[in-house]
């Protein structure tokens, strides 16, 4: 009977992936044995953006697809090879695709508008760049809303010397974001009632059974017009977490053998979600952030903001598990399966209690300066000099922390260990050792109420100016986060070095760093890549929004055709 | 003149605490200032706020981090910035027309989003064994999110229209949370009159949401408006809704039967239900009470001087 039984959930599963395998590409799907036979590489690749149907457990929507599935084709490249990547463009609107945290070019970033002109419907634009680092990364579009329905996939650069992790299987879990609400419509609801797809406000039946906050901080939190629960802008309520191009019911499964050192290369290509992610029973050794090789750290769980990559490598035994990517806001997850053979499933466990945002997200915590006399007022201009206090801005964080060693939102009550920045530290030493010449502070800024975000309170609509920089300067930057919510902050073009506490030589070099809410980061970077960059939120409407500059790197090279 | 002036700032003082937010809402959080912290840097020359504010680039100045690693500090990390050039990288690869028109539309798809937004606060019916009786109030706005174009309107009746009116105005988002509205207000019931109208309306702390507003009519006539409204989410989809509204004329209008001074408080409570954020069925009771010359002209028109009513209604919004 036992044996039949298994045959029965073996089938269903099988053929579940077959249903499903005409939309997604061998990479992703379901019950494979690993991501290494199914890519694109060599020097020459051709893709092609068009619409496409999209079945998520069970109800159809639609999506915009790379080479017709979503998620789109693995590209696998060789550090040191030539790219030559064409993308024909099959919708009737502007596409682009963005190499994200690849050395390209300016010319080859893929923003419209700043990198090149797009590309137009019919149109096929041939992208070039020689491929000069090695890691995880992802590829996506920077035109319009196309990258919330589906336009992203993953892309893998294999090193040119050896791999220092090593590892016997790999599988690529890209995590994502998708809602049966057309974005515009989702931008809209935003506009008209901010906290409109927040099911887990606090209520007075929440008061009376003792959850979440005490009378008095919620009358001193509503004194602030401040939202406790306000912690994801587009949640569960609108949103199908998917793995792989899966919902949660489709369960996307990875198979390896027993014993075997597996490697997954998370990447998180959704749009407005930040993914706590563990595998409940498997503890995680991580060994690469943003691409980047790190001293390898284990942990049970991790926090993957948008657009970060993470490499962990796991040694499963003779049973399944459960990839769990719980949305922060623990208003849902996504769901996958790491299993020895078709068809088996580990238990999944439910959602966590949703967490209130504290003081230390409004930048106001006092407890951790005792003696320190501050000015705590709210919207102090002295606090800010250079920012705009518009309507845009109703908050400048009077006293923001560093929170780089804090557990991020969500996880302050997870009994297990959790990965915090300050674990991250480069493998090797980082090749500017050079000490800052400069230094400069930038504010993330925004209304929740009226869904305004932008830098130093100027929405980029408002033609505002770039911020220069000079050719090979070394810089360090301040980002200070003056609202309630994560901003992962994304720099095309370069790496920042993550001041971390580690030694200069060893912070952790990424492409993307979350600020946490009320909270304050540092990098230090070398601006050796000439030309014109996108910075900006990586929360995909933040960024729709306003919150996005350009930044620039002068002087240039001499135009090369 | 005077008595209007006073008006007139009555009316505005419920929205002025909200407006007068920027300059120190939490005095109680205020705290002197930053007597002598124990900056690692200290000893590095740091440029003054007024200094920075005078830099010639300006627009992100220098800082200095009091976190940051001191091992790390070279002697001079305050160099500064570079000018901003005005070239585009990419006017160098590709025509240039194609990247003026690619820049424009950069521009647009990183905020400049236009929205609206139709809300019917109040569709209601108010049953009564003389004769029932209805309301509406509603607002819809259309724009940007500095710039809006206002349409409100909102009315009463029974057996016949006993109240009309709709309000065409050009707002402005003035603080983080009000705006400020300008317009034209049309009656049609009772009388056909037209005003001039200012209106602030935002959300002040503790949540109260405030609309307060002075129409001056073609007749010369100076009255105010001034509502509040709260929400108690009871759980996450029932919601009891207080309100209240009075109304304040500077002279008596027995056209509109209306006298001077504090003329009506409208007190309203209701228990709404959301199916969905944008569909919400209530029920409630709604209190009204006239004063003074008013009530006088109310009881001349055989009606009396409070009225209270049980509404059944819907809240939606798209």
């Amino acid at each position: 009977m036992i044996g039949r039984r298994r045959f029965l959930s073996t089938a269903a599963v099988l053929g579940a992936g077959t249903a499903l395998g005409s939309l997604l590409p061998s990479w992703a799907r379901s019950a494979t044995s690993g991501a290494i036979p199914a890519a694109l590489s060599g020097e020459d690749i051709a893709l092609t953006i068009s619409h496409a149907a999209l079945t998520l457990d069970g109800r159809d929507g639609h999506g915009i697809a790379i080479n017709g599935t979503v998620p789109g084709p693995l590209i696998r490249l060789k550090e040191g090879q030539h790219a030559r990547i064409s993308v024909t463009n099959q919708l009737e609107e502007e596409t682009s695709i963005h190499w994200h945290g690849v050395l390209t070019p300016s010319h080859m970033d893929g923003v419209p508008g700043l990198s090149f002109p797009g590309i137009k419907p019919g149109e096929t634009f041939v992208y070039e760049f020689p491929v000069k680092q090695a890691g995880t990364y992802w590829y996506h579009s920077h035109s319009g809303v196309q990258e919330l329905v589906g336009h992203y996939a993953p892309m893998i650069i294999e090193p040119a010397g050896n791999e220092p992790a090593a590892f016997d299987r790999e599988h690529v879990i890209v995590l994502s974001d998708y809602s049966f609400l057309h974005p515009h419509q989702i931008i809209a609801k935003l506009k008209q009632q901010a906290g409109y797809f927040n099911r887990q406000k606090q209520t007075v039946a929440g008061l009376l059974a003792g959850k979440d906050q005490t009378l008095a901080e919620r009358i001193e939190w509503a004194k602030m017009r401040m939202d406790p629960t306000d912690i994801l802008d587009v949640t569960g309520a609108a949103y199908i977490y998917l793995v792989n191009g899966h919902g949660p019911g489709d369960n996307w499964t990875g198979l390896f053998s027993p014993g075997e050192r597996v490697r997954l290369r998370f990447i998180n290509a959704g749009s407005m979600t930040i993914f706590n992610v563990r595998i409940p029973g498997l503890p995680m050794t991580v060994v690469q952030a943003d691409g980047q090789d790190i001293v390898p750290v284990e942990t049970d769980e991790l926090q993957i903001a948008n657009a970060e990559t993470f490499d962990v490598i796991v040694r499963p035994g003779d049973q399944a598990y459960t990839v769990v990517a719980e949305a922060a806001d623990s208003s849902g997850m996504g769901r996958g399966t790491l299993a020895p053979r078709p068809g088996m499933a580990a238990a999944v466990p439910p959602l966590r209690e949703r967490q209130v945002l504290t003081m230390r997200d409004m930048g106001m915590d006092m407890s951790s300066m005792a003696g320190m006399e501050m000015d705590m007022s709210m919207r102090n201009p002295a606090n800010a000099p250079q920012v705009k206090l518009g309507p845009g801005v109703p908050m400048i964080a009077p006293m923001p922390l560093d929170r780089t060693g804090e557990r991020g939102t969500g996880l302050a009550k997870a009994d297990h260990r959790v990965l915090i920045y300050k674990d991250l530290e480069a493998l090797r030493p980082n090749p500017d050792p050079r000490p800052f010449t400069r230094q400069l502070q930038i504010h993330l800024t925004g209304n929740m109420e009226r869904f305004m975000w932008s830098f130093d309170g100027e929405k980029f609509s408002e033609i505002v100016k770039p911020i220069p920089f000079r050719r090979d300067e070394r810089v360090r930057v301040t980002l200070v986060n003056d609202t309630m919510m994560n901003h992962p902050i994304h720099l095309h073009g370069h790496f920042v070095e993550l001041v971390n506490g580690k030694a200069a030589d060893r912070q952790p070099r990424k492409h993307t760093v979350n600020v946490m809410p009320g909270g304050k980061l540092t990098f230090d970077l070398t601006a050796d890549a000439p030309g014109d960059w996108a910075f900006h939120c990586h929360m995909l409407l933040h960024m729709h929004a306003g919150m996005f500059r350009v930044v620039t790197v002068r002087p240039l090279d001499a135009a090369q055709a | 003149m005077k008595r209007l002036v006073l008006l007139a700032l009555v009316a505005l003082a419920v929205g002025a605490p909200a407006l007068a937010q920027p300059a120190d809402p939490y005095a109680e959080h205020q705290m002197p200032a930053r007597t002598a912290p124990a900056d690692p840097r200290a000893g590095h020359t740091m440029p003054s706020p007024s200094e920075q504010a005078t830099d010639p680039h300006a627009g992100h100045q220098m800082a200095v981090d009091a976190t940051a690693p001191a091992d790390t500090t070279p002697a001079d990390g305050n160099e500064a910035p570079p000018p901003i050039p005005t070239d585009h990288d990419a006017d160098r690869y590709f025509p240039r027309t194609a990247m003026v028109d690619a820049r424009a539309q950069l521009n647009l798809e990183h905020g400049a989003i236009a929205w609206s937004k139709v809300l019917v606060e109040k569709l209601e019916f108010r049953p009564d064994n003389r004769a029932n009786g209805y309301a509406w109030e509603g607002r819809a706005s259309f724009g940007g999110d500095i710039d809006r174009l206002v349409i409100k309107s909102r009315g009463e009746g029974a057996r016949s229209l006993a109240g009309a009116e709709a309000q065409v105005l050009y707002g402005r988002a003035i603080t983080p949370y009000f705006n400020l509205e300008a317009g034209v207000r049309q009656d049609f019931e009772p009388r056909t009159r037209t005003y001039l109208t200012f209106s602030l309306d935002g959300v002040a702390p503790y949540w109260f949401e405030l609309n307060s507003a002075i129409f001056l009519s073609d007749r010369g006539d100076l009255t105010a408006r001034a509502e509040a409204a709260y929400d108690v989410r009871l759980t996450q989809k029932l919601i009891l809704e207080p309100r209240a509204e009075v109304n304040l004329a500077a002279r008596d209008v027995p056209d509109e039967r209306t006298g001077s001074g504090l003329s009506s408080l409208e007190l309203g409570l209701r228990l709404r239900y959301a199916i969905q954020p944008e569909f919400a069925p209530y029920v409630g009771v709604n209190y009204e009470q006239r004063f003074g010359a008013t009530a006088r002209f109310a009881r001349a028109a055989g009606e009396d001087r409070t009225d209270t009513r049980v509404v059944i209604g819907l809240r939606a919004w798209f």
